[in-house]
């Protein structure tokens, strides 16, 4: 059984955020759970942004791949025990985001506050010497912000 | 007591719903693109906010398919506060309608975090994050312009007085108020403008504008029971013109 497990997630990480072409639903913390019985797999899906219009074709996308990839009666499933934060990113999530050119967001202590949204480390040269532009960016996960060093813009994934 | 709680929902969605068309109405308009674009993410939110609880009334009360609740309802029927349904008018405007109400929905939903209806408290701690966006966006700008220039200064002080009676009937009672508080559901319209008022008094302070005599002032009641402005009607022929030339249109 394990290994049906893993052999979904496997597959799930070929399902892109269409937003960040390179960033798979599973770096994105956006799966749960994977419930495998002998004749169906549930899927436990958590949305990020509740007006992200990504949702629904990151919904499909996950049954679509799951079924080319051999697997009968896929159900996605809404997780409904808890929300999604930014904390769920993975590790290696947030060195692709920094490598296709966005910040990663930072971990929440505490509550969210306005020095974490202001702070961001700038994906093209490192610097930690950047300001804030604006808290919204060209999609609802992204703010804008400026690198005083290699003086760049970039957008970057909001912690939330 | 689920007609005390569908009241509550539909006041709380059809605010979501018209100030998120309003601030669509900014898109490509405001005054630099930051703003054009922090208008227009705000009103996505808003919308999907509005749509997150008409699917609550859909899924937990049997109300009609989320869409049929927003296009199409009779004018009366819509439960918003007459101060979202106002035109976007000037930016000094639209800036402080986004102040006075996002901290009023803000202030709602951290209250509702605890409501003893649970769908309700878990899309409250669902958007507290992206709520906490919207706030201080208003509040950089309402203290950026309340102290940059003379003028700046003048107009943020004009549209706080001309949106205060507005923005208090944001707080209209509904005829379920005892219920709802009796129940754990919500604490209640008094209390939330309590709230309300100490968590915008410190950032009017701030940007060093003046505070009308809130004793002096009639809030503009109405909306809660459907008596709306003359505005209202434009905008939902406007936004429902698509659904009413073919209601299943697909995008």
């Amino acid at each position: 059984m394990t290994n049906i497990k893993e052999y979904i997630y496997n597959r799930l990480e070929r399902v892109m955020d269409p937003e960040i072409p390179t960033l798979s639903v599973v770096d994105l913390g956006m799966i749960t759970d994977v419930i495998a019985s002998n004749d169906s797999v549930t899927v436990k899906f958590l949305p990020t942004f509740v007006a992200c219009p990504a949702t629904s074709v990151i919904r499909s996308n996950i049954k679509e791949t799951l079924e080319q990839s051999g697997i009968p009666n896929v159900n996605v499933e809404l997780e409904n025990r808890f929300s999604w934060s930014s904390d769920r990113v993975t590790e290696r999530g947030k060195q692709l985001l920094e490598k296709f050119g966005l910040g990663a967001p930072a971990t929440i202590t505490d509550a969210l506050d306005l020095v974490q949204i202001e702070s961001s480390k700038c994906p093209h040269c490192g610097s930690e010497n950047t300001t804030m532009r604006s808290l919204f960016g060209s999609t609802l996960c992204r703010s804008i912000h400026y690198c005083n060093d290699c003086r760049q813009s970039f957008e970057r994934f909001k912690p939330l | 007591m689920s007609e005390a709680i569908k009241d509550l929902l539909y006041r709380i969605a059809d605010d979501e719903l018209i100030l998120g068309h309003r601030g669509s109405e900014l898109t490509g308009l405001g005054p630099i693109l930051e703003e054009d674009i922090a208008f227009s993410s705000i009103a996505q939110d808003q919308i999907g906010h509005a749509l997150a609880n008409y699917t609550i009334l859909h899924e937990q009360f049997g109300e009609p398919e989320p869409d049929s609740i927003a296009f199409a309802r009779g004018e009366r029927l819509y439960k918003n506060s007459q101060f979202v349904e106002l035109p976007i008018g000037e930016y000094d405007f639209s800036l402080m309608r986004h102040f006075l109400f996002d901290h009023s929905e803000s202030c709602r939903y951290e209250l509702l975090q605890s409501s003893s209806f649970t769908p309700l408290a878990a899309l409250a701690k669902k958007i507290k994050g992206e709520l906490k966006y919207h706030t201080l966006h208003a509040d950089l700008w309402i203290a950026k312009l309340g102290n940059a220039t003379e003028e700046s200064h003048a107009r943020m002080q004009s549209a706080l007085n001309e949106a205060m009676p507005y923005a208090l009937g944001i707080f209209e009672p509904s005829d379920y108020e005892g219920e709802l508080i009796a129940n754990g559901t919500f604490v209640g319209e008094k209390k939330l403008q309590a709230v309300w008022l100490e968590r915008i008094m410190p950032v009017i302070e701030r940007a060093h504008l003046a505070l009308p005599d809130l004793s002096k002032i009639e809030p503009k009641f109405g909306g809660r029971h459907g008596y709306h402005t003359e505005y209202l009607l434009p905008l939902l022929d406007e936004m429902s013109e698509v659904y009413r030339f073919d209601s299943a249109a697909v995008w």
